[in-house]
This record gives C-alpha cells, sequence and structure tokens, in this order.
C-alpha cells in the first residue's frame, strides 16, 4: 500500500528522502495538520514549516526543499516526533535532509555545516571533541568578528576550569579511525 | 549494583560539576560506576547531521567497548544517552544497518550486538530502581526552603522516554520532592535551550534561553536544576550575554540536579562542583539552607 502510495505521487525526492531516513516510510501518511510546525521552538523562523517541507517533497521540489533554512533551524528537540498523529520521524528526516544538502553543496546561508565539520574533524583527529579547538576554528574561518564577543565567555569557562588549552587523545585512535575509514569506504545512504 | 559509565567529552572539562556529583551521589546510593575503558566523542548532533553509518560506528564503538559481565550502561549527558540508546534502536530495528555498523566495528576488532546494553540516565535508576524511600533513606540535610525549578530539556524525554511524560515529564520533580525542596511549577520544563544555536544563530538562541529563565523568574525559583551538559552551559554561561541582548537582569544559578542532591545527602558543596557555574549560586544556597554550606561556590 505504502509503495502504491510514493508511486502514485510521482516524485522521486519523495523515494529517495524514505530511503535515506529509518523508518521514512511514515512520510505518506502526513495528514497536513501543521502539529510540527506549532511545536518547532524555531518554527518561527523557518522559511517552511516540517508540514510545508512535505507538501514540497510529495510535489518533487528537490531544489526548493534543499536550499531553505528550514532543517538548519532543527536543533533535534524532537517535539515535533513525539507529537505528530501520525508518527512521522520528523527530526530524522530534518537530519536526512541536512545530510542531502550537505552531500549535494545546496546548503545556504548558514554556518551549521562548517560548525559540524569542524566538530567531526577534531573528533576523527583525537577521539573527543576539544572545544577551545572547535570554536577557535570555527569562529576564525567563519565569523570571525564574533570571536571579540565570545572572548570574556572564554575567559570566564577558563577561569571556572572549564576549558581545557589542549586536546585529549584516545588511547587507541587507530582503532577508531579504522571504523571510520571502513563506513566511509562501505559509504550508503547519506 | 554495577553498571557501565559513559561520561562523555562535556563532563570532562566543561561539566565536571555534573561528573563529580554523579559519581559522588552514585557512590551514596552504592552504584558502582565502572568507566568505559578509552571511550569515544558520540559524535553529538553533528555526525548524523552528515553520515549516518559513521555517525553510528562511532558511536557503537562505545556500546562495544561495555564490559561483557555488565548490561547498563549510564550516560548523564542528555546528547550522548540519546545517541548511545538511538543507534542500539537503530541496529536493532534495521538489520541490515545493524550488520553494517558491525562490518565498520570488525575493521577496529570490535562487534556489538544490538540490544544487548541497556543504555540508560542517572535520574531514571534513581527514580525507577531506588525510589522514594530508599532516597529518603539517604537525606540528612533536607533541601527545605530551596525552590527549585526542575529543567528536563529534550533529549532524555523525547523521543524514547523510559516511562515519563514527554510533555511534562515528571521524574525530576519527584526526587527532588523527596529531598525536601519546594519544587515549582514550571511549564518550560522540557523545552529546547537552543543546543548549538548558540554558535549558529545567536538571536534564536538567545530567545530560547529567555523564555527558560524567565519562565523559572515568574514561579520565583531560586535556581534551574539541569540534566544535560548543553542546558547548563547555554543557560549559564550565556545568562549575562541574554540580558545584554533583552536588557534583563536574569540572576538565576544554574546547576545540576546530582549537586543539590548530594547537598541533600549530607556531602560537602566542594566535593558537588559548587563554585564552577558562572551565575554563583553560593548566596541563595546560603539565605535558604539553615545548615549554610560554607564554602559553597566562588
Amino acid at each position: 500500500m505504502i509503495q502504491h502510495a510514493i508511486a502514485t505521487r510521482g516524485s522521486s525526492f519523495l523515494q529517495e528522502v524514505i530511503e535515506h531516513t529509518p523508518g521514512g516510510e511514515r512520510i505518506v501518511h502526513c495528514l497536513q495538520c501543521g502539529s510540527c510546525g506549532g511545536s518547532c521552538p524555531n518554527g518561527a523562523d523557518m522559511q517552511y514549516t516540517p508540514r510545508a517541507i512535505f507538501a514540497l517533497i510529495n510535489a518533487d521540489e528537490r531544489e526548493k526543499v534543499l536550499t531553505s533554512n528550514t532543517m538548519w533551524c532543527c536543533v533535534s528537540c524532537y517535539f515535533c516526533t513525539t507529537r505528530c498523529p501520525q508518527k512521522i520521524p520528523i527530526t530524522d528526516i530534518m537530519y536526512t535532509l541536512k545530510r542531502l544538502a550537505i552531500r549535494d553543496g545546496l546548503a545556504k546561508d548558514t554556518d551549521a555545516p562548517a560548525l559540524a565539520k569542524t566538530f567531526t574533524d577534531l573528533l576523527d583527529r583525537y577521539g573527543r571533541s576539544f572545544e577551545l579547538g572547535l570554536a577557535s576554528r570555527f569562529y576564525l574561518f567563519n565569523k570571525p568578528m564574533a570571536l571579540l564577543k565570545m572572548g570574556p565567555l572564554g575567559l570566564s569557562m577558563f577561569s571556572r576550569g572549564r576549558m581545557a588549552l589542549i586536546p585529549k587523545r584516545i588511547k587507541k585512535i587507530e582503532q577508531l579511525q579504522a571504523i571510520i575509514q571502513k563506513a566511509r569506504q562501505l559509504g550508503g545512504r547519506s | 549494583m554495577k553498571y557501565a559509565y559513559y561520561p562523555g567529552c562535556s563532563l570532562e572539562v566543561n561539566s565536571a560539576a555534573y561528573d563529580v556529583s554523579v559519581r559522588a551521589v552514585a557512590e551514596e546510593l552504592a552504584i558502582e560506576l565502572e568507566e568505559l575503558d578509552d571511550w569515544n566523542c558520540c559524535g553529538a548532533t553533528e555526525y548524523f547531521s552528515q553520515d549516518e553509518l559513521t555517525a553510528s560506528a562511532v558511536v557503537a564503538r562505545n556500546l562495544a567497548l561495555v564490559d561483557p559481565e555488565l548490561d547498563q550502561l549510564i550516560a548523564p549527558c542528555a546528547a550522548c544517552y540519546l545517541n548511545l540508546k538511538k543507534t542500539d534502536h537503530l541496529m536493532a530495528t534495521d538489520p541490515e544497518m545493524g550488520a553494517k555498523v558491525n562490518e565498520c566495528l570488525a575493521a577496529g576488532g570490535l562487534k556489538y550486538e544490538a540490544g544487548r546494553v541497556w543504555v540508560r540516565h542517572l535520574l531514571d535508576v534513581i527514580h525507577d530502581d531506588f525510589g522514594e524511600v530508599a532516597v529518603r533513606d539517604k537525606v540528612v540535610r533536607p533541601l527545605t526552603g530551596l525552590r527549585v525549578a526542575p529543567y528536563y530539556g529534550c533529549q532524555v524525554v523525547r523521543p524514547l522516554s523510559e516511562g515519563d511524560c514527554t510533555e511534562y515529564p515528571m521524574k525530576m520533580d519527584r526526587l527532588l520532592t523527596w529531598v525536601g525542596a519546594e519544587v515549582v511549577d514550571y511549564p518550560c520544563k522540557a523545552h529546547c535551550c537552543g543546543g548549538h544555536m548558540t554558535q549558529i544563530s545567536e538571536p534564536q538562541a538567545f530567545e530560547l534561553i529567555r523564555r527558560l529563565l524567565a519562565n523559572a523568574a515568574e514561579a520565583k525559583a531560586d535556581m534551574i536544576l539541569c540534566m544535560c551538559p548543553m542546558c547548563q552551559l547555554n543557560l549559564d554561561a550565556y545568562q549575562s550575554r541574554v540580558n545584554g541582548f533583552f536588557k534583563t537582569n536574569f540572576q538565576v544559578p544554574i546547576v545540576f540536579f546530582t549537586q543539590v542532591l548530594g547537598l541533600a545527602f549530607g556531602l560537602p558543596p566542594e566535593k558537588l562542583g559548587f563554585g564552577k557555574e558562572i551565575v554563583p549560586a553560593r548566596p541563595v544556597l546560603e539565605a535558604k539552607l539553615s545548615s549554610a554550606p560554607a564554602g559553597a561556590g566562588a
């Protein structure tokens, strides 16, 4: 029945989103009720609320969706997911849209992909996150002027022993890197 | 009872107050915590935004490192908790994905059988496994007169809550009542702190933080109690910036629920990480608790 519903809508983007999201086939049950957008703490700042995004996905408007700011407003609070009367994994669909937009170079007007990349580059290298490295690199390359505003905050954290000056590397970093390398090789759904 | 323990990166440095108070409270309750040897970062929301398989494999390495003798893992950070729980869930419900994750782990000589480890939050362990009688029995310094706003945040109560309400959770409320605190009605208790938005879009993040502070101030709470390091960081470290942005004057101390639990159990504040918070908790603790914990706060 779900296959039939997908086929009759004739949207290849719908098919793509479903393939890339665990439990994503629930999307065809969207009632356009709007509980998602109404529940979202950042809904007012979205170009399209999740409800509208689902309508656009049905209409095969791939580029409009992937260049929108919607998924970059999502902070993974899962209110939409737990409130959706049709049990659509909305937060997970937002993750899928983020991944597709990054992969295809369509992400616009947001520093979120840069923050994510800086974060995971440090993780790949050390096995742990490193806040000072993350903040300094991210701000320096993306919004250098904001470094000035961050200075006092960094100092107050540092003075309370809440910021490390050097990163900590896990003992078996080669093991973690081998796992990561294998995952990249296998690839799979974005 | 012995549990595997995954502190996570935040608890190592920026939220060390959470780590020391978790360990201190656990010891009081005879909960033995065995830290995972050589655990790695869970990737927060950042890995899942880029690559699902790598994100899952990075998380699964930690599940694979759990001592074979143990079957429960405590993760105090909400983001770590959810990543660990979700990855286990994903591997169990999507066998194809589970097999792929194990193929990645095999490159590092590891494997993980989905469903083997029960990922838990300390709040659930104390509330569900110990319960009211055991907790009350440990109280030597009731928190009488201390008005607290219990702040749950998002990722422990949603989407994989362990028997608490996803809209208006009550487990922390009850726990704090058992130790004598006056728990205020806090409608924003499961709302979002903005997460990483403080780095990406300050106006969006600051508005979410403002609502949480305003809601606690309206309820005349003496402090907000957190169970997630990201929530604590956003509400505490950004409070003065939020005040500057909105021309407000909030002065709400933000500490972890385990810190005040430790006080109630009679532990000295210096063993519970007090003084690391940026908005000092000491004045309110001295004013509200008759047996004032001298030395609390910076």
